[in-house]
């Protein structure tokens, strides 16, 4: 029996459990290298982490069971997830388990649980995160599957093993349908992973809050895994757009020898996006809660626009 | 051996538990005298009935035979015809399945009305509904399946008049029937077009399905008898604009009818959509499905739309049977579409995610409920803004209400998710079509299930969250208690069935495949098994992949050894009150509640629906800067009452008046009447 897949594959989850805050790391420090600050390192992240670990949990007194089951099933579904897109390789032994559609689905089980741990306590401000956030996701999952369903056009397929595949074995031009989809996929990308200019992950404001006020109850260990959790969802959220747009780098043969160079990419492609994501933060202001449905519409009519050109362009 | 397969087949079986229920609804009031135990031994005769029907309907399905009967009763020389094949055999396992549970469920609910008032009719009534049902998907004629029909209808009124002092119930009730009624008129008219059609209008031997099916109709006859058709079963599954009287009659029936009706009773229409359009007419163009899906997509999103912005967990439950009607019309619709270009493939498909979502909400409906009832049986209220924190009094029906939850928002591994993505996939196919035009328009539905599908998880977070998270919002103290172990039983069982639909669907779909073989011409189990029971491929592999069995395990997995490595060193849990930002005054009335949930999506989608908004201050001192309470009012309705039900009620009261103007009382003119008619007869019939 080949080993290989299967060792490739707990590697992949080891690196994403252990790259995902170094993203998230490297971009704070830009951020913060951006507004002429001094920026805490790239190792924050996991201090912030063990830091939580360490600590002792306070619950509010009327906080149910599904305000602690929460906090594992928001860990345990990105690591699933991390399983599932090709980030070192495309030949796993779980790609099959879910396509691009069921991995987003996968992703809403965490945002669900998420909002209903934010209405167990009680208080407004938990209530209130979880109306937005439940709206803000409402209006990005239609911009998404439009996304999808364009990328797929041109590989005829939703796994996203196959797409990698075809884009790889494919021309290298970006084409116009693509490229619209890109766009389209960067917005909803940061509306769902709680970026500028939806949500700001780094405030604590009433008026601007939503994931944030979600999870404001939260403290120890309980915290740590969501927080945890969080870079992840935005390391595969990378790591989804990187196979569906530029899969290059990302081995297709399922050879152990070949995951040190895909490694290295991948690290390259996160540096890159890591600016990207800094220049739109620095560059744009938080919008208005309302303004988000604009924001994703425009999604929406991007990965439209993608259709259109493929049907008529390609 | 060869006549004990005669008597013991499932046609038979079937016959049997029809004849049962409606034993049973007439002998009734013959043991009602001790309504507790009424209740227990009527309630039971039902599961037990219905699983007969579930025993039938499975191994028709499993077996894929077909069978008729020709009964000894009806009308002289039309006598009435039951066929079981397995279309039928499909929906009577749905039916009998959600019968069973909503059986044991009844034995204990129904005892909340003891000493409340007499529960004879609705146990009465109960079985003749079943009854009504069953018939409905074995009949194979029009003469049968119309009085099935009616069966059904009548008593599911008397079953929504039950608590009939409340003038609600009376008037959803009338609105019900009303509408129940103008469908069947268009469903009678399609019948007798196709069956006058069968003979040429020679005879009325037409009238068997038998006859309708073996007759090719000319393409504009078809097309009439299948509008007709479509807007007499679109008005008893409630799609949009038909679906008015479905808000209504739903919420005030008693919480098993209630279940009953949204999870089976309008699947009956869609049983009779599917036996119209791929059985009896077989052959149709594009622009059917195209119909269909459209009006499947605005069931959907407007259905969900107001789901969202209900305040009553029974309406809101109500109109989200109407969005997943929607979901089910776009599978049949996206179907047609493939079949009238020959793509028998992905017609089958297409018609197996229908399928199968007909079968995953008749679940998790019936489950939520089931949920609904015994949350309204523990605290006596419908209004959400009322309620909060029930999940520590009543934790069973919490949990089980929260997989309903989960299942019908469509998140893995539940069972909403897997025929949700099924319909995807089919949308995702659609590029295959040979049409431009259809090529652009189709996805952008895919869009818009996506919508709907996510605004399903907005409704119901709210929903959960704000009946049984936080505090209880009411003035007097929490009440509640737990369901009893009839009620915790049924739900328990139908939330296992949750989660085995969406963890096995290989095995499911490989047993439904005969459906679309018979409909359709074309499986899809050898490609979407391909890979073993773990693994649900669609069409190829290569396209498309999901494992139920794989997401389920995977996630508990990583919980529990998350769980164990954090909990291999204790770390103490401190218990505290709330937190209130200092702030003393902190009182339950300032949680977020359901229309405060809503807000951002009434504010977005707002202009769908006609909204009122009002806030009054009641002023102490008379002074508007010392306000002593505010009162805010919401008024969320339909566009649709205006645009279309209120014309027409105008009209028809104005054609009334108009008419009423002939009757005026006095005899002179009556005679007057007389002598006009007798003068037009002899000159024109002389």
């Amino acid at each position: 029996m080949n080993w290989d897949p299967i060792i490739i594959e707990l590697l992949q989850i080891l690196v994403l459990l252990v790259v995902a805050p170094a993203f998230t790391g490297w971009v704070k420090m830009l951020k913060c290298w951006s507004q002429g600050r001094t920026s805490p390192g790239l190792f924050q992240p996991y201090r912030d982490i063990i830091k939580l670990f360490s600590k002792d949990v306070v619950l509010a007194g009327n906080a149910s069971w599904i305000f602690r089951v929460t906090p594992y099933l928001v860990f345990g579904v990105p690591v699933l997830a991390g399983g599932i897109i090709p980030t070192l390789s495309v030949d796993l032994p779980l790609s099959a388990t879910a396509d691009i559609i069921a991995l987003v689905a996968l992703f809403a089980i965490a945002r669900f649980f998420t909002a209903l741990a934010g209405m167990d306590i009680g208080t407004a401000f938990g209530g209130m995160g979880s109306s937005r956030e439940m709206t803000i996701a409402s209006l990005a999952e239609p911009a998404m599957l439009m996304a999808i369903f364009t990328v797929s056009l041109a590989s005829k397929s939703t796994s996203l093993s196959q797409m990698v595949q075809v884009i790889f074995h494919g021309q290298s031009v970006l084409r116009p349908s693509i490229a619209f989809a890109l766009l389209a996929f960067v917005l909803i990308a940061l509306a769902e992973t709680g970026r500028i200019p939806v949500d700001n992950p780094a405030t604590h404001l009433e008026l601007t809050m939503i994931h944030e006020a979600m999870i404001l109850e939260y403290s120890g260990r309980h915290l740590a895994l969501i927080e945890w959790a969080g870079m992840m969802k935005l390391f595969l959220y990378a790591m989804l757009g990187i196979a569906s747009f530029f899969p290059k780098g990302i081995s297709v043969t399922g050879d152990l020898a070949a995951i040190p160079a895909a490694f290295l990419f991948m690290t390259g492609k996160l540096v890159v996006i890591g600016i990207g994501l800094v220049l739109i933060e620095t560059g744009l202001a938080k919008m208005r809660i309302f303004r988000v449905t604009e924001f994703l519409g425009s999604a929406f009519l991007f990965a439209a626009l993608g259709m259109l050109s493929f049907y008529i362009l390609e | 051996m060869p006549n004990t397969m005669i008597y013991f087949s499932p046609i038979n079986i079937a016959s049997t538990s029809i004849l049962l229920f409606i034993l049973l609804a007439a002998l009734s009031p013959l043991f009602s005298r001790n309504q507790r135990s009424f209740i227990t031994i009527s309630f039971s005769l039902t599961a037990f009935t219905s699983l007969l029907g579930v025993a039938a309907g499975i191994w028709t399905v499993t077996s894929g035979s077909t069978q008729q009967v020709i009964l000894p009763l009806g009308l002289p020389d039309l006598p009435f015809h039951l066929r079981l094949d397995p279309l039928s055999g499909f929906f009577l396992t749905v039916i009998g399945l959600l019968g069973f549970l909503v059986s044991i469920y009844s034995i204990g609910y129904i005892k909340g009305f003891l000493g409340k008032r007499p529960v004879t009719s609705l146990g009465m009534f109960y079985s003749l509904f079943l009854a009504g049902m069953f018939m409905v998907v074995l009949a194979d004629d029009a003469l049968f399946f119309l009085i099935s029909w009616e069966i059904m209808a009548a008593a599911s009124y008397f079953l929504v008049m039950f608590e009939d002092e409340r003038r609600e119930n009376r008037r959803a009730a009338l609105l019900y029937i009303v509408l129940a009624h103008v469908g069947a008129i268009a469903i009678l008219l399609s019948f007798g077009i196709m069956a006058g059609l069968a003979t040429e209008f020679k005879s009325f031997s037409g009238y068997t399905f038998d006859a309708m099916r073996g007759t090719d109709f000319p393409p504009q006859w078809a097309t009439a008898a299948f509008l007709l058709a479509f807007f007499g079963f679109a008005a008893k599954a409630g799609v949009v604009p038909l679906h008015v009287w479905l808000p209504e009659a739903h919420p005030v029936a008693p919480s098993n009818v209630s279940a009953l009706m949204s999870g089976v009773m309008l699947k009956t229409a869609i049983y009779g959509i599917i036996r119209v359009t791929f059985d009896l007419i077989g052959d149709f163009p594009w622009w059917w499905g195209a119909l269909v899906l459209v009006f499947g997509l605005v069931s959907a999103l407007v259905g969900i739309l107001s789901a969202v912005l209900q305040q009553d967990l029974k309406k809101l439950l109500a109109y989200s049977s109407v969005k997943n009607i929607g979901i089910i019309l776009v599978g049949i619709g996206l179907a047609m579409i493939f079949y009238s270009f020959d793509m028998t493939l992905l017609a089958a498909l297409a018609l197996i995610a229908a399928l199968y979502h007909t079968l995953n909400h008749a679940m998790y409906k019936g489950l939520l409920f089931m949920g609904a009832g015994a949350v309204l049986h523990a605290t006596g209220e419908r209004n959400m803004e009322k309620m909060g924190g029930l999940i520590h009094s009543m934790p069973w029906t919490a949990a089980l209400f929260l997989i309903g939850c989960i299942s019908i928002s469509a998140l893995p591994p539940f069972n909403g998710f897997v025929s949700e993505w099924l319909t995807f996939q089919a949308f995702l196919l659609s590029p295959a079509l040979a049409s431009p035009l259809l090529n652009l328009l189709i996805p952008l539905g895919a869009a818009l299930l996506a919508l709907t599908g996510a605004l399903a998880a907005t409704a119901f977070v709210k929903a959960f969250g704000v009946i049984f998270l936080g505090h209880w919002r009411g003035h007097q103290a929490r009440p509640g208690h737990e369901a009893n172990w009839a009620m915790r039983l049924s739900m328990l069982l139908t939330a296992i069935s949750c989660l085995g639909l969406g963890v096995l669907p290989t095995i499911i779909i490989d047993w439904i495949d005969v459906v679309p073989e018979q409909l359709v011409g074309s499986t899809i189990a050898s490609s979407a098994g391909a890979f073993g029971w773990m693994w649900l491929t669609p069409i190829a592999h290569e396209r498309a992949s999901y494992s139920g069995p794989i997401v389920f395990l995977g996630i508990l997995a990583v919980v529990v050894i998350t769980y164990l490595l954090l909990h291999s060193r204790r770390a103490a849990i401190h218990r505290v009150p709330l937190w209130d930002c200092g702030f003393e005054k902190i009182t339950n009335r300032m949680q977020y509640n359901a229309a405060s949930f809503s807000m951002p999506i009434r504010r977005i989608f707002g202009f769908l629906f006609s909204i009122k908004e009002r806030v009054r201050q009641v002023t102490m001192l008379g002074h508007s800067a010392f306000p002593k309470r505010l009162q805010y009012q919401l008024r969320v309705r339909d566009l649709f009452w205006g645009w279309i039900y209120t014309p027409v009620v105008d009209v028809s009261f104005w054609i009334s008046r108009k008419v009423g103007m002939l009757q005026q009382g006095r005899i002179q003119i009556y005679l007057i009447y007389s002598f006009v008619t007798i003068l037009v007869l002899l000159v024109f019939l002389r």
